[in-house]
């Protein structure tokens, strides 16, 4: 599986942020998208994840199976807010993604244990903390399965036991076969990861 | 008021005081309302037909006294109101919230017995009469103080919120009642409570007294138990933030 | 699907007022009415339908703007997209519109005979006034989701949802009120306006969320 970006410009309100990007990931390999705010980190992902359209170039991903045409439908987004609903507990949350979603992984409450929230799975989402609220998104990201993760500043808001939680998950999914893309400031733990610096644009 | 009894006061503002005293006195008050609904009723089936309306006039015995319920739960209510804004007590708002769908369905029950009772007498289930308009007005405000507790999840603000509301409508009460009354009128005049004394029967006023009675007890059993299920809801919720906050303190 | 319409059920009773609202508005709404008419129960139930059509009507507007918004607000709307190739996005809609209905407006449609009581509506008249309704409301939702996806990215968009809408519900109402007149008036027919308001509603339940995802696209930023 290949994942890879030709020459890509992305824009935002008109404005270009950045252009002529470009990088390619095969399976098990990781990008860390670094650089200062406004540099266009959370744009390139969301153009990976296909929620915007390039302005110029385009993405592609190739040998993931004949089920999954594009990026958009191997991937994962984990973006700035958590997706889910304060009204409803957090395993009904988790349940519903995992339903909804499809290509069922672990159960919500697996996926609640691996982050370390199997004690409160039964609590309406909204009583969390932030970390909390962060770490019951990132389990989402374990009950169905996709074979692209694309992390918007994955670990914001965690405290360093569960960044560690989530370095070893993140190196698991790479270990499976899978790609990472992901925004940060923090360093995130993974070792061998490719690194794209983003600077202002000129 | 005494000293003392100014502290037993306080005391009950303790919530785990008040839930005390409302298993010990929920049994009686219970009983008591039930018996004196049942005696109340009973004489009232015994009393005499009225000459012109014939049976349909038993259905004053509980017509009357959810009608007197639905005034009477608001002033409990607006008495409540007072309590948070003015005492901050702290049982005030759980008063007042409990009160609410229990006078809603109160005046419910009035408008729906009054409409059954109107519809031989006046020919028709509703009429646009001062009476009926104001007390159908009071059943839209208890709807929308219902609306508003529910709406807010911190009790705080949706306690002094709600308690705002109530006695906006309860100083509102009587101008619509005023107005509504000059718009237009069917219903007959009151003949209970006046000046000049009952005009209504004592054969059918003593039946419609005790039921009154009765309901009123019944009112305050069903009004002390939807309190205590409020605190304890509000104490489930309490400790399924303090769950939250203990599960962070162990990951840590 | 099953799974979403069940989230949005739950969402929609659990998050507490929602229902309760829209059933208290129109309650106001058409108790407001005999206020600026008059008690004249003879008229009242001349024009009764015709003031719960309304009464429904601007009822349902009522929290359609959070249609998507909540789901944008807290990032669901992004995954909701990005699920495109597994759950047509057009599907989606129809099936939070669907919730929406569930939640929001069937409770006015149960809640209407009990007011045209009110109205002094004979008993033809209010079967004739709920049916209508009852197959007539989810066109307005359905209209009202392409509204609502619209101003998704508006902070406060409730308004003007409403104002978008309200031009393009009027066919709906036209056929809803000419029905249950129908049903009563000797002169009119009952049959033909109803079937021209089911028409509509089954029309719209293609267009509306087909348009609406189509917006929730191109609002995607």
């Amino acid at each position: 599986m290949r994942l890879a970006a030709e020459k890509l410009s992305g824009e935002r309100g008109g404005e270009p942020v950045f252009s002529g990007l470009s990088f390619s990931l095969e399976s098990g390999q990781a990008l860390l998208v670094t650089g200062p705010n406004g540099a266009g980190k959370s744009t390139l992902l969301r153009i990976v994840a296909g929620l915007l359209p390039p302005a110029a170039g385009r993405v592609e991903l190739s040998g993931a199976g004949e089920s999954i045409p594009d990026a958009r439908a191997a991937s994962h987004y984990l973006g700035h807010s958590n997706g889910m609903k304060g009204a409803l507990g957090v395993e009904e949350n988790l349940a519903f993604w995992r339903e909804f979603l499809g290509q069922p992984r672990l159960t919500p409450h697996e996926a609640l244990e691996a982050v370390g929230l199997g004690a409160i799975a039964h609590l309406p989402f909204g009583y969390l903390s932030t970390g909390q609220r962060r770490r019951a998104a990132i389990a989402r990201l374990l009950v169905s399965y996709r074979p692209v993760w694309l992390l918007d500043e994955p670990t914001a808001g965690l405290d360093r036991r569960a960044e560690q939680r989530m370095a070893e998950l993140m190196r698991e999914h790479l270990d499976g076969g899978g790609i990472i893309v992901a925004a940060t400031h923090l360093p995130l733990g993974l070792e061998g990861a490719q690194e794209l610096r983003m600077g202002k644009p000129s | 008021m005494t000293e003392k009894a100014i502290r037993r006061w306080i005391d009950l503002a303790n919530p785990t005081r008040f839930l005390a005293l409302a298993d010990a006195m929920l049994p009686w008050l219970l009983g008591a309302a039930v018996l004196t609904v049942a005696v109340g009723l009973a004489m009232g089936f015994a009393a005499p037909e009225d000459y012109q309306q014939g049976i349909t006039v038993r259905i004053m015995y509980i017509h009357v006294p959810f009608a007197w319920l639905s005034m009477f739960c608001y002033t409990v209510m607006a008495a409540s109101s007072l309590g948070t804004l003015v005492w901050r007590h702290p049982l005030a708002d759980v008063s007042l919230k409990a009160a609410a769908p229990i006078g809603a369905v109160f005046t419910a029950l009035a408008l729906l017995t009054g409409s059954i009772w109107g519809k031989p007498m006046w020919g028709t289930w509703w009429v646009w009469d001062a009476r009926l308009t104001s007390v159908f007005i009071l059943f839209l405000m208890y709807l929308g103080i219902i609306a508003l507790t529910r709406a807010l999840d911190d009790f705080g603000r949706s306690a002094r919120a709600a308690a705002i509301l109530t006695l906006v409508g309860f100083i509102n009460i009587p101008i619509i009642k005023f107005s509504v009354d000059w718009w237009n009128t069917l219903h007959q005049p009151a003949s209970v409570f006046r000046l000049d004394g009952p005009t209504i029967h004592p054969s059918l006023l003593w039946p419609l007294m005790i039921s009154a009675v009765g309901f009123t007890l019944l009112f305050l059993a069903l009004h002390i138990m939807a309190m205590r299920a409020e605190i304890w809801r509000r104490r489930v919720i309490t400790m399924r933030r303090l769950a939250a906050r203990r599960a962070e303190g162990e990951a840590a | 699907m099953l799974a979403l319409f069940l989230r949005e059920i739950r969402l929609g009773v659990r998050a507490g007022s929602g229902a309760l609202t829209g059933v208290l508005f129109f309650l106001a709404v058409v108790a407001v009415i005999p206020f600026g008419v008059g008690p004249d129960l003879n008229l009242l139930a001349r024009i009764g339908p015709a003031i719960l059509w309304i009464g429904a009507l601007l009822a349902s507007l009522l929290g359609l703007d959070r249609l998507f918004q909540a789901d944008r607000e807290d990032g669901s709307l992004d995954l909701l997209l990005m699920a495109d190739s597994r759950h047509m996005l057009a599907l989606t809609v129809f099936t939070k519109c669907v919730a929406h209905w569930t939640i929001g407006v069937l409770p006015l449609v149960l809640v209407a005979p009990m007011l045209g009581l009110f109205m002094n509506v004979p008993p033809l008249g209010l079967a004739a006034a709920t049916l209508t309704l009852l197959a007539g409301t989810p066109a307005i939702t359905f209209i009202g989701a392409v509204g609502a996806a619209l101003t998704v990215v508006l902070p406060r968009g409730g308004l003007l949802v409403s104002v978008l809408i309200l031009p393009l519900t009027i066919p709906v109402l036209i056929f809803g009120v000419a029905a249950s007149r129908g049903a009563v008036a000797d002169t009119d027919l009952f049959l033909p306006p109803f079937l021209i308001l089911t028409a509509l509603t089954l029309f719209f339940a293609v267009i509306g969320p087909v348009a609406a995802a189509l917006a929730l696209k191109g609002a995607a930023d």
